[in-house]
């Protein structure tokens, strides 16, 4: 079983066949050209084709990370902007109202003033008018009055001398 | 168990030329297999990879590892196709004879091609060849012919006997290791097929030198592809 010629198996004649050689050789040669055209070319090809995708996705999403940061920033900037803004308005309308306030509180000051003024004005001219009256009134009683006394104490010489003394008098005063 | 190479002397009356035909079939066995298998992982092709694409891939992957440890990557990347052939030709050549070997009518048919060493002699000679054409191509007929001189001018003669050692050793160490394990395994299938005992007792040790020869067989592909491109940055880098 185990005989001598086992240990010579497949070296054959042991020679160099330069047929087997040629065949080599060239199933060799056609092989790797094949290969190169139907294998390795193709999928060499979807290699670097997708390095040079990812290459471009993380070039992408690099972008879109800096737009978006940007984006942001100028969100942030706009808020800061609106609420400067907005404190802006407030204080404008705190001012204004103050203002507004002081000036209605002065008018109504004036006005009142005015009002005051104008009653004791008229509370003068009142009394005034008042006081002419009364002097009117006194006098025209007191005319009265008099001629009521006169006329009941005066005997007829007397008036005559009365009257002739008027009459003197009026035409010393002309 | 006498076994002998199924020959064809002397095609066409041309006394030189002798074919074995067994070896020519299990080149073309080998050739197919991976040229089948390379097509496939092409077919379909998609930038998400699945199943035979990515192994394709990761083999390509390794072979650039290769490339990239002997030489840069600018020089490496126009051997990649021959590096990426060689080696997994080599390898699936290798895991023929594993397999299984068949003998017909006293005639050896199926075994590894690469256990003859007339095959690997071949190659090896091929790369050796390419390696000069390469040399002279990229860094022209001067760079080259210094390159014998350096880094001493009386290293001249072991230069040229580097070349012929480095095609002999490149070829005979494939031949070796994967003649040997043929030689094992079949001597074992021979002492499995003797009898009940010899069934019970070969199978273990059968089983264990298929792995070994698997693993060696992938080794020496590796090994080949490695050297080749030793050899290769060897003549094209421009400082060694």
């Amino acid at each position: 079983m185990l005989d001598t010629s086992m240990m010579i198996l497949g070296a054959g004649a042991g020679g160099f066949n330069v047929g087997d050689m040629l065949a080599q050789l060239i199933i060799f040669i056609v092989l790797l050209v094949l290969l190169k055209k139907f294998a390795w070319g193709p999928i060499m090809n979807m290699m670097k084709e997708r390095e040079t995708h990812i290459a471009s996705e993380i070039e992408t999403a690099e972008k879109n990370r800096q737009e978006a940061e940007r984006m942001a920033k100028e969100a942030q900037e706009e808020l800061k902007n609106t609420r400067n803004e907005a404190q802006q308005i407030i204080e404008n309308a705190k001012q204004t109202a103050k203002e507004q306030e002081q000036a209605i509180l002065q008018s109504a000051r004036a006005e009142a003033e005015r009002l005051k003024e104008s009653a004791l004005q008229e509370i003068q001219q009142e009394k005034e008018n008042a006081v002419q009256a009364l002097q009117d009134q006194v006098a025209a009683l007191s005319v009265k009055i008099a001629s009521k006394v006169i006329e009941k104490e005066l005997s007829e010489q007397d008036q005559e001398k009365l009257i002739n003394e008027y009459l003197k008098e009026v035409g010393e005063g002309q | 168990m006498d076994h002998k190479n199924p020959m064809w002397n002397d095609p066409f009356g041309i006394s030189w030329l002798d074919f074995n035909l067994s070896n020519i079939a299990m080149m073309l066995v080998a050739s197919t297999i991976v040229f089948i298998v390379a097509t496939l992982a092409a077919r379909n092709l998609q930038r998400k990879p699945t199943g035979l694409q990515n192994f394709m891939e990761w083999l390509i992957d390794f072979v650039k590892g290769i490339i990239d440890s002997t030489m840069d990557w600018n020089t490496g990347k126009r051997f990649l196709p021959l590096g990426l052939t060689l080696i997994f030709y080599i390898f699936v050549a290798n895991m023929l004879g594993v397999i299984t070997i068949v003998s017909f009518d006293h005639y050896l048919w199926w075994k590894s091609p690469t256990s003859d060493p007339s095959i690997t002699l071949t190659l090896a000679a091929m790369v050796v060849i390419l390696t000069h054409y390469y040399g002279i191509k990229l860094n022209g007929v001067k760079e080259y012919g210094k390159g014998f001189f350096q880094p001493m001018w009386f290293l001249f003669p072991l230069k040229l006997i580097e070349e012929f050692a480095n095609t002999l050793t490149l070829g005979l160490r494939l031949y070796g290791n994967i003649f040997a394990g043929e030689v094992l395994l079949g001597m074992l299938a021979a002492l499995m097929t003797s009898g009940a005992f010899g069934a019970i007792g070969g199978a273990l040790p059968m089983l264990a030198w298929q792995a070994f020869s698997t693993f060696v067989g992938a080794i020496q592909a590796f090994i080949f592809t490695m050297l080749t491109m030793v050899y290769m940055a060897h003549k094209v880098s421009h400082d060694h």
